[in-house]
């Protein structure tokens, strides 16, 4: 009993990783209607940005990690309006083999300025809190306080704001959002800015859960889009709850597979909920 | 001075032309009523005035202003409002967001507008919260209505609003454009029901196969016996 609980609260730990990207996903898919393939390396571009801000010029934990949401969601906002801009009207499939490349560019940036080696923000070990038998890194409390508070901001900006609900406006009907006098560029801009955010907290939570590696986000990308699919592309609270199921499953499945086949497990996820029920979950986007 | 002036406009989606030279005008709290068979091309007359549809050649002038080929966006600042006819709601955000949607240009404080769009509508009032997409047919018709006059604008256009709905509704729309035309907005209605529409409507515009066939006022255009064997089925 006490190892599924353990297993249950690392399935949380990593669902929230999970769910953090899977949002981002969610959102831009349903705003500019493609799946961003660099999505996992605006985590992985996150994740060193804190590590740039703490590590290289030392400056505090909470404000290393405010500059990389930041620098993150300026990076995202440049390569739309750089690149996937030219292609608002064209085929959702170019967006997509697009993506491909600019997360291949983002990856091989990181590469050559930090090298290919994994890092670590702070060298050493932790020792976790025990309770009731059940154990838990003050990294871990981190990752569930954070993802916590971000889904709180996400929820009172996407039900309070006017930019909010003008995005969730366009995720409903892009056309009539136009019609209604709705600045749709600037929503797209602040999709952007939601979305990289989140996935800049996402990779610093994956690199204090393991290790900063050039290609962590890459790697997690597979997760990140079952989540996504699961909880009904295009549907942001979907999203999350996909997040969490995923994380959670992935580790309990270590209870009769090998740890090897947790990535198995998703894909086995999302394969069968596109068979069955390919809307997700909750009914999302078409 | 009109408010709106279409002169021979033709043009459509890129391929062939739809509109073949349509001409019309819309006077100070004119409430105008387009009818014609389908493929007439009557919401394409509607589409051009919003940039939905490409202009190849004429004038569109809004307020004695040219808006030919002005994107979407900047003709709902102009002072005109438009309801699709289908999919003309946001259907997960609830009632009251879908008309905050509509005032999405307005800085200023647009509660009083609100207010009188639920006066107009009193079972949108009872609904605020509900999401548009659980709506029946009318109340989704009175949502796109009310979220198209919270800008307040100085020109409705109306795509087919009575489309599907049943007798009920149909009335109750009808009577609710007429009582938004006494507020004084001039409406531009394109119509299937064209008996009622014209009897709404002061004036008539008949286009057939993208061109104007007859205009006149309703009354008239009801007793041309060529327009009723023609186009109002005998």
């Amino acid at each position: 009993m006490t190892e599924i609980l353990q297993l249950i609260i690392y399935g949380v730990i990593y669902g929230s990783i999970i769910a953090l990207g899977a949002v981002g996903v969610s959102l831009t898919f349903g705003v500019l209607r493609f799946a961003n393939f660099a999505h996992g390396d605006l985590m992985t571009f996150g994740a060193y940005m804190v590590l740039a801000a703490y590590a290289g010029f030392a400056l505090p934990m909470w404000l290393s990690v405010i500059v990389a949401l930041a620098m993150t969601a300026a990076l995202a906002v440049f390569i739309d309006q750089t690149l996937f801009r030219r292609f608002r009207r064209a085929n959702p499939m170019i967006l997509l083999i697009s993506s491909f490349g600019v997360g291949l560019m983002v990856r091989s940036l990181v590469q050559i300025i930090w090298g290919g080696s994994t890092q670590v923000y702070d060298p050493g070990i932790q020792f976790p809190y025990q309770f009731w038998g059940l154990r838990i890194r003050p990294d871990h409390l981190i990752i569930l306080g954070g993802t916590l508070v971000l889904v709180v901001v996400l929820h009172v900006f996407l039900q309070k704001t006017r930019m909010g609900k003008a995005m969730r406006a366009m995720a409903d009907n892009p056309d009539l959002a136009r019609i209604s006098g709705i600045n749709t560029d600037r929503v797209v801009i602040w999709t952007w800015i939601m979305g990289a955010s989140l996935a800049a907290a996402a990779g610093y939570f994956l690199a204090l859960d393991s290790r900063l590696q050039p290609d962590m986000g890459w790697f997690i990308l597979l997760p990140v889009f079952a989540a996504a699919i699961l909880g009904g592309i295009g549907k942001p609270y979907g999203a999350i709850a996909g997040g969490f199921i995923i994380g959670i499953t992935e580790e309990l499945s270590t209870l009769i597979l090998s740890p090897a086949y947790k990535p198995a497990v998703a894909f086995a996820l999302m394969v069968l909920i596109l068979i069955f029920r390919p809307t997700g979950i909750f009914k999302g986007a078409r | 001075m009109s408010v709106l002036r279409m002169d021979s406009v033709y043009g459509g989606y890129g391929g062939a032309d739809i509109l073949c030279g349509v001409s019309l005008e819309i006077g100070p709290g004119e409430i105008i009523a387009v009818i014609g068979p389908n493929g007439a091309g009557k919401s394409t007359a509607m589409k051009v005035i919003f940039g939905l549809a490409k202009v190849r050649e004429g004038s569109i002038r809004f307020m004695d202003k040219n808006i030919t080929g002005l994107a979407a966006d900047r003709v709902v600042q102009q002072g005109i409002s438009y309801v699709p006819q289908v999919d003309n709601v946001f259907p997960s955000l609830s009632v009251e967001e879908n008309l905050d949607m509509g005032a999405f240009l307005r800085k200023d404080d647009f509660s009083a507008q609100k207010r009188k769009v639920y006066e107009l509508f009193p079972p949108l009032a009872e609904r605020r919260t509900q999401a548009a997409g659980t709506l029946s047919g009318g109340q989704r018709q009175m949502v796109a209505m009310g979220r198209a006059l919270m800008l307040d604008p100085k020109l409705l256009l109306l795509d087919e609003p009575t489309a599907g709905l049943s007798p009920r509704y149909m009335e109750q729309i009808f009577a609710i454009v007429r009582d938004i035309n006494s507020l004084g907005i001039s409406i531009m209605m394109v119509e299937q029901n064209a008996r009622q529409a014209l009897g709404l409507a002061h004036r008539g515009y008949v286009l057939a196969t993208g061109a104007n066939r007859f205009a006149d006022t309703g009354a008239n255009l009801l007793a041309n016996e060529e327009v009723a064997r023609m186009f109002l089925g005998g």
